[in-house]
């Protein structure tokens, strides 16, 4: 094992920009590297996407990998597995991290596999131990109601990492850093999925990622007309309307505001969690916020109450505005 | 079309997280006072199946591995219209990792040997890992699509609707292939009073590694990669306070009022 050195993020970008969670995949990696006294790269996979690389040496990398090929425009997961198993044969990272992301969720586990490594989903704290060296993977298990930390025995170790759960570096423009590109080394008879289409649900509005003030309802809302009340007082706010999973699976509310696990995960400074009993699977995607403020008329809920949302909502609703007025 | 559903069974999910327990000294979990369940996630993969199987014909074959697995709870996806049932009991399959119980599920797939379409659940409610489709595809050689909220067959190949942050994409892929299926696909049917009457007089198969041409190096503890070091409850730290009022309403202007000054409002 001890062929195989440094840190390696694979870096993932929307339009011109890194996402947040490739620079805090850096921020993560830079300190893993600097523990281990070894280097971190980058590794850029797609199509055209050369000129983003200084963004990921501002960030934290030493070296950046880039793997340009036009069979990887819109990075379909088939070219990104052969790419990816590539880099990680010719660059020999220790450790790799991933975004726990759309791609990330699909692309790292065959890629694991296909390397006959492992992969640890999902985690919210890196560390090397500091006598074997070895990276400590800690990631929620049992839907958020315990933690657990895993050591690969085969290398890369690699791991994806759940969004806003480490912290990236101020960017730097100073920093040096040397920029080197590697072939994709596609087969494109082994590109099996074709991507037909990609649909964009958006929700108009501040985006549930992005708000400062979330308001999501639970089962208790009962109806889409429910969700127009949490909707008033988002907007109120200045804030985006989130939801558990049973209203979705219902249909009254958009799967793309689903807070959770296997939903969005979000840290807001306010979470105001109406009609949600407060389930670990969705806990986990709320409690990065700063405050939570729950109503719930069920005292046996998990997450606290003050009393029957359609009493309560409007008076709060009511004094929200009054005092924002004056 | 034949399709080949992996469903576990785990400790229920849906009970009161004041019932989770660690055992430490053996690393495992509990929901004390709670029956285990069949694993929510796969329960939709079995839903994806019959929805299948509704729409172009076929049969459907359900794996489990695990020990302790109580017929009543493997059995509810036969009850729910699947129709047989394979079981991987042994203590050799279980104390591994995901790449162990990939590897055990991709032996027992050849084994059955005709397989157009293999599914899972996106990942299990007990270790959210979601490398198991993925693990089974790649040890077969198949292609693997995740995350899926719509399956379409015909012609030799699928249309799949897979969930992204933003929406979905729509991908095709050529059968045989695997696809892990996510909670959209929509919520699982309840077993018919006849489902469950015909599923009690289904015998499981029950296959052992030798039965699999798999060696045990390969499975449980033998085949893992990953070693759980340490599973613990993380302490969560935090004020909680409670708004009070005479009436719902009067609460609710108290909670305004209360943030505010807190300064959150």
């Amino acid at each position: 094992m001890a062929e195989y050195q440094g840190v390696a993020v694979f870096v993932e970008y929307k339009g011109d920009a890194l996402l947040p969670i490739s620079l805090e995949g850096l921020g993560a990696g830079r300190k893993l590297a600097d523990d281990l006294g070894q280097s971190l790269s980058a590794v850029l996979v797609g199509s055209g996407i050369g000129g983003l690389a200084p963004q990921a040496v501002a960030s934290g990398a030493d070296t950046v990998y880039v793997v340009d090929d036009p069979l990887l425009k819109d990075m379909p997961a088939d070219a990104c597995v052969m790419a990816m198993e590539n880099v990680v044969k010719q660059v020999k990272p220790s450790v790799l991290i991933m975004g726990q992301t759309d791609t990330g969720r699909d692309l790292a586990p065959r890629l694991a596999f296909r390397l006959g490594t492992v992969v640890t989903m999902d985690c919210v704290e890196l560390a090397i131990d500091p006598e074997s060296k070895r990276l400590l993977q800690t990631k929620p298990v049992y839907g958020g109601n315990a933690l657990a930390v895993f050591v690969s025995e085969t290398d890369p170790q690699i791991v994806t990492i759940r969004t806003k759960a480490m912290t990236a570096l101020e960017p730097d423009s100073s920093r040096k850093g040397e920029i080197k590109n590697i072939d994709a080394g596609l087969d494109a008879s082994a590109i099996k999925t074709r991507v037909l289409d990609r649909v964009v649900e958006e929700v108009a509005g501040i985006k549930i990622d992005d708000a400062g003030t979330v308001v999501a309802g639970g089962r208790g809302i009962g109806s889409a007309e429910g969700f127009e009340q949490l909707e008033e007082l988002a907007k109120l706010f200045k804030g985006a309307v989130g939801a558990s999973r049973p209203p979705c699976d219902n249909g009254w509310i958009p799967d793309t505001v689903q807070v959770g696990l296997t939903g969005k995960i979000i840290a807001p400074e306010l979470y105001i969690a109406v009609a949600i009993s407060g389930s670990s699977q969705h806990m986990s995607g709320c409690s990065g916020a700063k405050t939570i403020v729950a109503i719930n008329k069920d005292k046996e809920a998990n997450i606290f109450l003050v009393g029957d949302w359609k009493k309560v909502l409007p008076a709060f609703t009511a004094k929200v505005k009054e005092l924002l007025a004056s | 079309m034949d399709i080949i559903v992996c469903v576990k069974q785990v400790i229920d999910p849906e009970a009161p997280p004041s019932s989770f327990k660690i055992d430490a000294a053996s690393n495992k979990a509990e929901m004390h006072g709670a029956p285990p369940v069949i694993d929510p996630y796969g329960e939709y993969a079995v839903e994806a199946s019959l929805k299948i199987k509704e729409a172009v014909g076929g049969k459907v074959t359900v794996i489990s591995l695990g020990v302790n697995l109580l017929r009543e709870v493997v059995k509810k996806p036969l009850a729910m219209g699947a129709d047989q049932l394979i079981l991987l009991e042994e203590e050799a399959f279980i104390g591994g990792d995901s790449r162990s119980t990939a590897n055990a599920l991709a032996a027992a797939i050849r084994n059955v040997g005709e397989y157009d379409l293999i599914l899972c659940g996106r990942e299990a409610s007990d270790t959210n890992a979601g490398q198991t489709g993925a693990g089974i595809a790649e040890i077969l050689g198949l292609p693997c699509i995740t995350l899926a909220r719509k399956i379409d067959a015909g012609d030799g190949k699928l249309k799949v609707e897979r969930v992204t942050s933003s929406g979905y994409d729509v991908l095709e892929v050529p059968l045989p292939a695997v696809v892990t299926v996510s909670n959209e696909v929509g919520e699982p049917r309840y077993p018919t009073i006849k489902g469950i009457m015909a599923a009690k007089k289904v015998e499981p198969i029950i296959w052992k590694p030798a039965d699999i041409s798999v060696d045990d190096s390969e499975l449980g503890t033998g085949g893992r990669r990953a070693k759980l070091q340490r599973l613990y409850q993380p302490v969560h730290e935090g004020k909680c306070e409670f708004t009070e009022g005479d009436t719902p309403e009067e609460s609710g202007a108290n909670l305004a009022q209360k943030l505010r000054e807190a300064k959150v409002l």
